[in-house]
């Protein structure tokens, strides 16, 4: 009896796997067909295996090639992932290991700030950045993460209170200043939550539309979230075999992340439990 | 703490990235939201102040903000309780002593790892066009599927979907809660001979609302900010029928580049998102229960 149910839980849990994989297969699957087949049949095996929509679709025909949009998005997103880790252990350290005035008040705003929708700030963000001629640049990007992202600031700082205070308290009578102390003693400890917090990072910004979309301009500089939409903004029956191979495309560093490093999506949703 | 307390304002120095960001990027632009929502603002030309004049716009002249308010409330009330029954429903399953939960988790989780992406808007939109695929496979039960993002009944309907599809944070969320709950309680209620129902009604909503609440409110304020899927899969159409806020809001603001006016809307929205995150957080003594004995 026990055994039956555990198989009919089994066989359901599958069926509904496939159900939400299944657009995802169909993309990659399309990705292979030629533009009339994506339309006209059911088959997920392609009849005939074609590379035309990734030679085409990354060629890009008419206007800047694929490849320019993944370097741009590439020179958008590392260097944002890069500042958003190191302003978030040094701000989240501040808070957590620090006595100063105000420190409490100060932290409930940074909380406060993460509920504060983006959508508010929008408009004076982008008339500072027009005024500073920092439009249709990856500057406004890199600004903002400098600055820190009170969520991954959140998160850095559950996870300094994590790590017990005898250990940077032995360093500190040895003589180690502060700084030291985090280099040296709390970063490796770190690590995890590194980790988690440049694959948020990464991916967010990396699928990010609406940013680029205010910020950026010039189609040279075009991330791949903009240079997608160019292309199905085209005249007559969009190439749909194309725009699948190219959205494919634009989604394999999500995936590569995704799947090598498993482990710190989890523990990263689970410890700030924010997001989605 | 005691050893490094000494040093007091190192640590100001080490929160400093953060605290001018806030001011440059946080706190002047709030305040400025205010201050541009009495004028009327074209970037070209300096603001003018026009006192309340971009509010009686609002509220008496534009029909496109009623209309796109109600949009936006439907598109939240359908998808964001959706997303979170479904992601509770199968964090409960999985909850179960299985085999392989992990990787279940991870196909379920799958799409949520590609956000607010273009990619998938633009998968929406080859699933659900008159020929996509979506029809095609209702055809061979021959269902003659509808104009999914053609026709103004089903078009919001179908960008929601793509939000409820995205459930694998929440679920996530749900079922380290899940793990939270101690065995012995339902042990105890199994010999009492409680059934499943009863024992979900009475020992595991009770123990998970504090991450359902979590859940809402996230959830909730993402939701009205959607805009990427209206954007891309249905351009706020048919006849406005997926007309998000932000939509609205990016049109006023980067479009007819009428800044005052699109600060208004902004600053209507956070009044709107405020109300709404204080009525949950007020309803909360009804239904949050926190486990009593720390363990």
């Amino acid at each position: 009896m026990k055994g039956q149910r555990r198989i009919v839980t089994h066989v359901g849990l599958i069926l509904f796997g496939i159900v939400m994989v299944y657009p995802l297969i169909w993309l990659l699957s399309s990705s292979f067909k030629s533009t009339l087949e994506i339309l006209s049949s059911n088959s997920l095996w392609p009849h005939v295996f074609s590379a035309e929509g990734f030679a085409k679709g990354w060629r890009g025909e008419g206007r800047p090639g694929f490849g320019l949009f993944v370097v741009n998005s590439m020179l958008l997103t590392v260097p944002t992932v890069l500042l958003t880790v190191i302003s978030g252990v040094l701000v989240g350290y501040g808070f957590s290991r620090f006595e100063f005035p105000f420190r409490k008040p100060l932290f409930g705003l940074m909380i406060g700030t993460i509920l504060l929708p983006n959508t508010v700030l929008l408009i004076p963000r982008y008339l500072i950045f027009r005024n500073i001629g920092a439009i249709d640049s990856y500057f406004p990007f890199w600004i903002t993460a400098a600055a820190g992202v009170p969520f991954f600031i959140f998160m850095f700082a559950q996870f300094f209170r994590g790590i017990p205070r005898s250990l940077d308290e032995s360093a500190y009578m040895d003589g180690c200043g502060s700084f030291r102390i985090l280099v040296s003693i709390l970063v490796p400890l770190l690590q995890p939550a590194i980790f988690s917090a440049a694959i948020f990072q990464f991916i967010w910004t990396w699928s990010d539309f609406f940013q680029p979309l205010i910020y950026i301009s010039s189609v040279s500089k075009f991330p791949v979230a903009l240079g997608l939409r160019l292309s199905i903004d085209s005249m007559g029956i969009p190439p749909w075999n194309q725009i699948a191979a190219m959205s494919l495309v634009s989604m394999l560093p999500p995936i590569i992340i995704f799947f090598t490093a498993q482990k710190y999506f989890v523990e990263g949703i689970v410890t700030t439990g924010l997001k989605g | 703490m005691k050893t490094l307390g000494r040093h007091h304002y190192v640590g100001l120095l080490y929160i400093s990235p953060w605290v001018i960001g806030f001011i440059a990027l946080t706190l002047i632009p709030f305040i400025s939201t205010i201050a541009f929502s009495f004028t009327d603002y074209s970037v070209l030309r300096p603001p003018r102040f026009v006192g309340i004049k971009n509010f009686v716009t609002m509220f008496a002249e534009d029909d496109l903000f009623p209309k796109s308010l109600e949009v936006t409330s439907i598109y939240v009330l359908v998808s964001v309780p959706l997303k979170l029954a479904f992601a509770l429903l199968v964090a409960m399953i999985l909850n179960q002593k299985l085999r392989g939960i992990g990787t279940y988790r991870t196909i379920y989780y799958l799409p949520s790892i590609f956000g607010g992406s273009v990619a998938l808007s633009i998968l929406w939109r080859m699933l659900f066009m008159g020929n996509g695929l979506v029809n095609r496979m209702l055809a061979i039960f021959s269902i003659q599927g509808p104009e999914w993002l053609g026709d103004a009944r089903f078009s919001l309907l179908t960008i929601s979907l793509l939000q409820v599809w995205q459930f694998g944070s929440a679920m996530v969320l749900f079922l380290a809660g899940l793990k939270q709950v101690p065995d012995f309680l339902y042990e105890a209620a199994r010999i009492d001979g409680a059934g499943r129902f009863r024992i979900f009604m009475t020992i595991t909503f009770p123990l998970i609302t504090p991450i359902l609440f979590f859940n809402l409110i996230m959830q909730t304020i993402n939701a009205f900010q959607t805009f990427t899927a209206a954007f891309v899969v249905t351009s706020g159409g048919p006849l406005h029928s997926t007309y998000l806020y932000a939509l609205l809001l990016y049109d006023n603001a980067f479009r007819y580049f009428k800044m005052g006016y699109a600060s208004a809307l902004a600053w209507f929205l956070f009044v709107v998102l405020l109300a709404v995150t204080s009525l949950v957080f007020r309803s909360s003594p009804y239904w949050l229960h926190y486990m009593e004995s720390e363990h």
